[in-house]
């Protein structure tokens, strides 16, 4: 087994430990933000699968976010509380959404293309803050958290932390066999060299298309149990800044290795409850630390952590 | 046989004709050279020859068949591929994955995302032929990016071989490279004569007149004459337009 | 006749937000079309440009005093920003500059909540261009409004003088379509390109402070814009000040003309309800739609070259 595979399983183990830890120091929100972590990884696992393996950076991708987290109010307040079906819901809008924007989308390329998914982004924004019946601006809060199997298990924070880590630890298992199948490679070939893909044979639009569709529905089911961490639901979930904390997430974590994305997730998340703690202006540090990484360590800080330790070859 | 036909092939950019009625026939087999002094249209042509570049009129037929309006792709599988003058190829992969790539390319569906390419033993063995074709076997597990330049256009070589072309388009194929690794290329391309059919573009003479059956020649967007090696060089048209200048 | 009436209104109104989006896309198209760079900061700029006019307004007593003190601190501020940040990513990848500027916008509009809070400040109307002159029969037009058209249109007017007619101007559009011929030609490129940060940057403060007595000038002002702005250059084609015009003008008159009158026109294929629903749906939307409508028929943009 290679490095990257065992750092992100030393990840999950970690992350898995935390709910004995928090009930013997007695601190249950150490939970709540391991659960904020595992969802926020699962979004930069999906980004990172366009974004990362090939090459297409979407500026939208809360979108998919915030389409999970509205199928669970649709659903519920249709009488539909099941977590899977919800998932099956949310990932199944998602599936449109990127099948028709990405069509439109991955025709272009550069600087177009990261505007162009923005205003996608953008425009899924205002369609949910105009849905009054879902209190357009505000949001909506949810009666109670989804079930499963018929049951209330997830209503205990330390059950639900543990179904949203076996989420993660299945969306990081599929991704890892997906970049390392034949899709995969040709997803990372069309990053390399477009032209040459087409010098032999391929059409890169399809693979792109495909892995849009994909990444949007793994985000909508980071969605979905980001609603039930929550038990909110609001259109600030999709808005654009959002899209890029979830950028900022692959930065830090180093772009295109999946452990990177979920490591990066974790930091970025723990760096906001820290900071929004310290002080209200917490924005000001995290964009200091931020512009300092991009300017100073542009491979992240899994590229600092290499610098520093020579031989280590992740 | 006849297997590349091109007809009064014409592409405009403005007022400047780049490739101006230009008329080609490529025979099964043979070696086709085609030389010219620079901007005479050359890479041009190559683009619109794989499906880079689309013409304005004029036809490409291919084994028969019409290929004028086919994409990229479609070509490759159709048996047409090329490589390019500047080295075009995935630095993050090895040797080996570039290879494989291309052999995938031709070997059934790539949405397959569960199983790890890097075991399937159908792809790797034929990589490896290719790859030990171009005499690269022993570099197999570097990443592209890290090899040296002359390596690199064998792999650039490897990878077009891959896709088993009827017809290989050699877009300047010693582009950048000195005498040694020239010679390594020249070497390669000379043992492909016969079991594929090229068409070469290149700077360097002395390897078109070793290595062409045939060699045409390119000024202006037009070709101006077409025999073999011997007769091209003394034909009194080439030497006025071409070789003339280049003192050759 | 109310309905012409109406429609011409808004037509005007949605020309005098399309002239404000112009302002602020003109800096950041040629940003994006001449060094490939991306700016997601240029927002804050408009932002800061309505903040700093407040300050100066209020501290001086004097609109035009302070339009003067703004337009001089916004240029001040493009000039540290693009010495201290943006030179240090012109060759980096677009995501580095996404990242980067993205950061610069937390940094920025944390800090203009930290020096002036999050409640929303107002800017007196001059009393020179106060009040309203007549229309068309009982309308009246707000004289600002009209002013600030007027002067979007002079600078609309200044900037194709200065691309079309200067040496600096010639170079940009050289720049623009040929970025290695410009630097083979000798010319010290990167003082061109500090001079078309500054330029930019003062160009969105000018809007920012124009609008400032209309609008409250809030921190989210600047996020708000930089969207629609994106949308106005995609469609006028990246680094086409001409396609900036254009592209500013369809998004303002679509979106105002929009809002209005889609419900109204909803209303003649649908019952009310449905339509007074549907139309606050699909108005906000409605650029967006343009814009991928657009992209599917020109993906360069209306005034973009092909790639």
């Amino acid at each position: 087994m290679s490095a990257a595979p065992k750092a992100a399983i030393a990840l999950l183990v970690l992350m898995a430990l935390v709910p004995p830890l928090a009930a013997a120091i007695g601190d249950p929100f150490l939970t709540v933000i391991a659960t904020r972590m595992a969802v926020f990884a699962i979004a930069a696992l999906s980004l990172d699968l366009i974004l990362g393996y090939g090459a297409l950076v979407s500026f939208g991708h809360a979108a998919y976010l915030g389409l999970g987290a509205y199928a669970v109010a649709v659903c519920a307040r249709h009488g539909i509380t099941d977590l899977v079906v919800q998932m099956a819901a949310g990932a199944g809008a998602a599936a449109v959404f990127a099948a028709v924007s990405g069509a439109i989308s991955l025709r272009t390329r550069g600087i177009y293309f990261i505007m162009i998914t923005l205003a996608f982004g953008q425009m899924a924004y205002f369609f949910f803050v105009s849905l009054s019946a879902y209190g357009g601006d505000d949001g909506t809060s949810l009666a109670a958290r989804s079930t499963l199997l018929g049951r209330d298990w997830l209503e205990n924070d330390t059950a639900f932390f543990y179904v949203v880590l076996a989420c993660l630890a299945l969306a990081y298992g599929g991704l890892h066999r997906l970049v390392h199948a034949r899709f995969g490679r040709v997803l990372i070939g069309t990053r390399e060299s477009e032209l040459r893909m087409r010098a032999i044979g391929y059409r890169p639009f399809r693979y792109r298309l495909a892995a849009y569709v994909i990444s949007g529905m793994i985000c909508a089911v980071a969605g979905v149990l980001l609603a039930n961490q929550t038990e909110y639901v609001s259109p600030a979930y999709m808005a654009w800044t959002r899209s890029g904390e979830l950028i900022v997430m692959l930065l830090l974590g180093g772009i295109g290795t999946l452990a990177g994305a979920m490591a990066g997730a974790l930091v970025t998340v723990g760096l906001e409850e820290l900071l929004a703690g310290w002080s209200e202006h917490w924005r000001l540090g995290f964009g200091l630390i931020l512009l300092a990484v991009v300017l100073w360590s542009p491979a992240g800080l899994a590229g600092l952590v290499r610098r520093l330790l020579p031989g280590d070859r992740a | 046989m006849t297997l590349l036909q091109v007809e009064n092939l014409r592409k405009s950019y403005g007022a400047l004709a780049v490739t101006d009625g230009l008329s080609l026939s490529v025979a099964e087999g043979e070696l086709h050279a085609i030389i010219g002094p620079n901007g005479a249209g050359k890479t041009t042509l190559i683009a619109q020859l794989s499906g880079q570049l689309a013409p304005d009129s004029g036809t490409v037929r291919f084994g028969g068949a019409d290929i004028t309006r086919l994409d990229m792709a479609s070509r490759v599988r159709a048996g047409l591929a090329r490589s390019f003058q500047i080295t075009t190829l995935m630095p993050a992969m090895t040797a080996l994955e570039n290879v494989a790539l291309a052999v995938q390319g031709r070997s059934g569906s790539s949405f397959r995302f569960w199983r790890p390419v890097a075991r399937e033993a159908a792809l790797n063995d034929q990589a490896m032929d290719c790859l030990a074709q171009v005499g690269l076997a022993d570099r197999a597990g570097r990443p592209a990016g890290a090899m040296s330049h002359g390596e690199k256009r064998q792999l650039e070589l490897a990878v077009a071989l891959a896709c088993r072309p009827r017809l290989l388009l050699l877009d300047e194929p010693l582009a950048g490279t000195g005498p040694q690794e020239a010679e390594v290329l020249v070497g390669l391309l000379a043992a492909l004569r016969g079991e594929v059919t090229m068409v070469l573009i290149e700077h360097d003479m002395e390897a078109v007149f070793a290595l062409a059956d045939r060699v045409s020649v390119l000024v202006y967007g037009q070709i101006i004459a077409s025999g073999t090696p011997g007769a091209i060089r003394q034909d009194p048209a080439v030497r006025a337009a071409y070789l003339g200048e280049e003192a050759c | 006749m109310r309905m012409a009436n109406l429609f011409l209104l808004q037509l005007l109104n949605g020309a005098q937000f399309g002239i404000l989006l112009f302002l602020v896309a003109a800096g950041l198209t040629l940003v994006f079309g001449i060094m490939d760079f991306i700016n997601l900061a240029h927002g804050v700029l408009y932002m800061l440009g309505a903040y700093l006019m407040a300050m100066f307004a209020l501290a001086t007593g004097s609109f035009w005093l302070g339009l003067l003190l703004a337009l001089g601190a916004t240029l001040a501020v493009g000039l540290v920003l693009e010495w201290a940040v943006f030179r240090r990513l012109y060759d980096r990848p677009h995501l580095d500059q996404v990242l980067a500027t993205f950061a610069l916008l937390l940094i920025l509009s944390e800090g203009v909540k930290i020096l002036w809070g999050s409640a929303p400040l107002n800017v007196a109307m001059p009393e020179l261009l106060s009040g309203s002159v007549p229309l068309a029969g009982p309308l009246r037009y707000p004289v600002y409004r009209i002013a600030i058209i007027a002067a979007g249109l002079a600078t609309a007017l200044g900037l194709w003088w200065l691309i079309t007619r200067t040496r600096a101007g010639m170079l940009l559009r050289a720049g623009a379509s040929n970025r290695p011929m410009v630097a083979a030609l000798g010319v010290d490129i990167s003082r061109l390109f500090m001079l078309v940060f500054a330029l930019g940057a003062m160009l969105a403060g000018f809007a920012g402070a124009l609008v400032s007595p209309v609008l409250s000038v809030d921190p989210g002002m600047g996020d708000q814009i930089l969207i629609l702005t994106f949308v106005v250059i995609v469609i006028g084609g990246v680094g086409s000040v001409k396609g900036a015009f254009a592209g500013a003008l369809l998004v303002g008159i679509v979106d105002t003309v929009g809002r209005i009158f889609g419900p109204i026109w909803l209303k003649l294929v649908m019952d009310p309800a449905a339509a007074a629903q549907a139309g606050r749906v699909l108005a906000p939307m409605l650029i967006y739609l343009l814009m991928a409508a657009v992209l599917s028929w020109r993906p360069n943009g209306l005034f973009g070259r092909p790639s």
